[in-house]
């Protein structure tokens, strides 16, 4: 049901920017007013979310740790999976966003009969989720060609590792190939193993749908349904620059893909792509694990009701008399 | 009570239902769900809505605005944690984390799966507070909070042991033991807590501990075992209690105090302490280490922890020592100095013996007894002999609190190839950070759960298994009094032939006290490796 209704959306996504182009000609609207508002609401939102995380307070100090503690000197803590100074979090959270530390660790149980448990490994979906990410941030960089002029070094060079082939004219970017095939899998995975299907919502098929159509659609207008670049430049600049022009003559394709990018960034900050964000956030992996060392506050703690000494004494004094127990009143 | 199948009878299959989980009912089946918190109970705990009502009722006596105080409660929630509101937010349901779950991996219940637990309360949250749940519906995961739907919460809620092996796994670190807290919380609005919890609970509350001993019996139990190691090696401890002006203050669960094995290792700390010289205290007041507030809600947890702050400042000792106990660290570790301290009353935590400064515990004063023995240990002031525990071949089991809430992995490893000479790990991926729970964690160590208990104790068991098998392994040790009660039970259930032990009862029986007789057996009667003939001779 997911599945149908997230390609059903997708498929309408580009049936309305086919339509709007191509038969109204509302070139305006999808190449200038669109942008702008789903940018303005993608900024907008993600500073929202973040914003309204950032205002809950961290009550506790709950990192998952995940190696030996800080003791003694002649015992090796595990600075970076339990770590309990701010650099330490610093190695922790960079390892985690950059190389996907936790997910790193994962395993595969397998049970036959017996019961007998094994743990297989299993990699596949870190480094498709990996691939995925780094391809998706490299894609990013190398686009940013067309909103700056001069184009800085490091989107050049972005350019210029990912056509590092340099097979065909015009060169394949290494990217293109990884994202298509890692959305591919990640999909695949989703619908062939049943406890991924079970669990899967049109939330999760829809951005893989979305990202996958933007992907096509991308590679499509470089290699087989070409556009005026130049042209896409001015428009884009244009955007850039505030002073917005829609050069005439680029074809649909580009809108296509234009359309669903805006789309993606319109929906990114009420999905859970937001995970973008929330890692950053997370106490359990953000946190040094020194609060037996360093003072927490809670910033809400309340006075609750205890049990004191004195009403347990009041309580038991005979008893405790008679067994010999020390007591504060006779 | 329900009987529980043999193991060779457990289904276990992991193919999910047919029809998806919003449509699937939650069954109370006997043997999976813990029986409701009694009145006298939740009334002890000043805890709302006390009643006579039991979870396999059709009606559950809920006050009839139930939906709005739950409703309230998580928006209340979500202002106060901020990992609320995250894992309720950014989960990609990548699925790293369902097989990582002993829950799951024993009952293939698609809803034991830490992601799909999750989303239990998270199809809830996205119908009342997000926008995009409010208007797509089920469509976006979101569904109403029903009767059913709230029922289903109580039956999973108090099926996770809040262990945290999946929150490691998760890209994003969402930690199921947080969301459970909160469900748990949610739940005891409305008075839906379980019995064994808030029966300790409350046995803790006014009388010092969860198993409700009073002072005397405190004593009595534990000169009980002054007896008894006499009994073993003629040598006489002398523990005191509630004393003012003791340098140390020591706390330990009070199941180490009741129950065999946990006995053993309170027999160990005793002998311990007495061949050391360590000027402390027992306390029974504060004679409970762990801490069954800590499965009903943060302010159960602040409210049971707060006398051993309380207790130590009564006494005027200069620093806690704490026992081998999983939640009881978790909550000592990450949550005492936050809730009741600053222990401003206190001193750093000093080795008397070494003088080893604790630096590790500088805030909260507060040492571990595996740390302050290793310490001794590493400085040659014990003198031990191992091969009193040649008779043992051992393993050693992290708990989940003290591996994953807070990293003492190495030292219990440490002190463990000090007292005993026949040591192996279990395989790599069941231990350390990647251990798995006993299966009958956080409160959920009843009766009539034992077929979920022993489901949920299949992975710890297996690797257990996979021990004994290659290593003629016949003790796990543990330092967790949890464990030290279920592991036995779940031990005999899948690797019978394996018994379960603290590390303090290692120590006990390898060490060598002044003006001991010759030990012929362990600290539970049982003849040492080569003893086993003179023992017959007595016969």
């Amino acid at each position: 049901m997911g599945i149908k209704f997230s390609l059903l959306v997708v498929a309408a996504l580009i049936a309305v920017v086919f339509l709007g182009v191509k038969v109204v000609g509302m070139y305006y609207v999808f190449g200038v007013i669109i942008p702008y508002l789903a940018i303005l609401t993608f900024v907008g939102g993600f500073v929202y979310r973040i914003m309204n995380w950032a205002r809950s307070p961290v009550p506790f100090v709950i990192p998952t740790t995940a190696g030996q503690q800080y003791s003694f000197p002649w015992i090796k803590q595990n600075k970076l999976d339990n770590p309990s100074t701010t650099a330490g979090v610093i190695g922790r959270m960079a390892l985690e966003v950059l190389l996907f530390r936790s997910l790193f660790r994962n395993s595969k149980v397998e049970l036959r009969d017996g019961p007998k448990l094994t743990y297989q490994w299993e990699k596949w979906l870190w480094l498709a989720g990996l691939l995925f990410h780094w391809s998706f941030l490299i894609i990013f960089i190398r686009h940013l060609r067309f909103f700056t002029e001069p184009v800085p070094g490091f989107v050049h060079l972005a350019d210029t590792l990912d056509g590092i082939l340099q097979v065909g004219l015009p060169g394949i970017y290494l990217t293109d190939g990884l994202i298509l095939a890692t959305v591919t899998y990640l999909f695949i995975r989703r619908v062939v193993i049943p406890q991924m299907k079970y669990i899967s919502l049109p939330a999760d098929y829809f951005p893989l749908f979305l990202i996958l159509a933007l992907a096509t659609s991308g590679i499509l207008m470089r290699y087989f349904i070409r556009v005026d670049l130049l042209k896409v430049k001015e428009l884009a600049m244009g955007l850039a620059s505030f002073h917005p022009t829609v050069p005439e003559g680029i074809g649909v394709m580009f809108f296509i893909h234009f359309f669903l990018v805006c789309t993606l960034f319109a929906y990114f900050p009420f999905s859970k792509l937001m995970h973008l964000g929330g890692v950053f956030l997370s106490p359990t992996r953000n946190m040094p694990n020194d609060s037996r060392m360093v003072r927490h506050v809670n910033p809400w703690d309340y006075p609750v009701k205890v049990h004191t000494y004195e009403e347990y004494e009041d309580h038991f004094r005979e008893k405790m008399i008679e067994a010999g127990l020390p007591v504060e009143k006779e | 009570m329900a009987t529980v199948p043999k193991p060779n009878e457990l289904v276990i299959d992991h193919k999910p239902p047919q029809t998806g989980w919003m449509d699937t009912p939650v069954v109370f089946r006997p043997g999976t769900w813990c029986y409701g918190a009694k009145t006298k109970n939740l009334k002890a705990l000043d805890l709302p809505n006390p009643r006579e009502w039991s979870p396999g009722d059709e009606d559950w006596k809920l006050p009839e605005n139930w939906k709005e105080i739950i409703l309230e409660g998580i928006r209340e929630r979500l202002e106060k944690y901020r990992s609320f509101k995250i894992f309720m937010d950014i989960c990609v349901r990548c699925g790293a984390c369902a097989d990582k779950c002993h829950f799951w991996i024993g009952t293939g219940d698609p809803k034991n799966m830490p992601v799909l637990r999750a989303e239990l309360l998270r199809s809830v949250y996205r119908n009342d507070f997000t926008t995009a749940g409010k208007l797509l519906g089920k469509m976006a995961g979101a569904r109403e909070l029903t009767m059913d739907v709230f029922k289903e919460w109580f039956y999973y809620f108090f099926q996770c042991t809040e262990c945290r092996r999946c929150s490691l796994f998760c890209p994003y670190g969402i930690d199921t033991a947080e969301i459970t807290l909160m469900a748990r919380e949610l739940l005891n609005l409305v008075g839906c807590n379980i019995d064994w919890i808030a029966g300790p609970a409350a046995n803790c509350f006014n009388n010092g501990n969860h198993l409700g001993i009073q002072p005397h019996a405190f004593k009595d139990m534990i000169e009980f075992f002054v007896d008894e190691i006499e009994a073993v090696n003629g040598v006489r401890v002398e523990p005191t209690f509630n004393r003012k002006g003791a340098e140390v203050l020591f706390i330990t669960p009070s199941g180490d105090v009741f129950a065999d094995p946990g006995t053993y290792t309170l027999m160990g700390y005793l002998m311990l302490f007495h061949e050391i010289g360590l000027d402390y205290t027992w306390s029974t007041y504060a004679s409970e280490g762990g801490n069954f507030g800590f499965f009903t809600s943060h302010e159960m947890m602040k409210r049971l922890n707060a006398k051993m702050y309380a207790e130590a400042k009564r006494l005027g000792v200069k620093w806690i020592l704490g026992g081998e106990c999983g939640h009881m660290w978790r909550v000592i570790n990450q949550y005492m100095d936050t809730m009741n301290g600053p222990a401003d009353f206190l001193e750093v935590p000093v080795s008397p013996i070494t003088g080893t400064r604790f630096d590790n515990a500088r805030a909260t004063k507060m040492t571990h007894i595996v740390e302050f023995t290793a310490d001794l240990i590493k400085h040659g002031k014990l003198k031990l002999d191992p091969s009193r525990n040649d008779h043992h071949r051992v393993t050693y089991h992290d708990s989940c609190n003290t591996a994953r809430g807070m990293g003492l992995m190495e030292e219990p490893r440490y002190v463990l190839k000090n007292v005993c000479n026949n040591f192996f790990e279990m395989p790599a991926g069941t231990t350390r950070e990647q251990t798995f729970c006993c299966g009958s964690g956080s409160g959920l160590n009843t009766d009539e759960f034992m077929e979920i208990r022993m489901r949920g104790g299949l992975p710890r068991a297996n690797a257990v298994q996979y021990v004994h098998d290659k290593h003629d392994v016949n003790m796990m040790a543990c330092i967790c009094a949890i464990d030290r009660a279920v592991l036995t039970a779940s031990m005999n259930y899948w690797v019978p032939g394996v018994g379960i032990t603290g590390v303090h009862e290692l120590v006990g029986n390898a060490l060598v006290m002044e003006g001991e007789t010759e030990r012929t057996t362990d600290l539970r009667g049982e003849p040492l490796a080569g003893m086993e003939e003179s023992e017959d001779e007595d016969l």
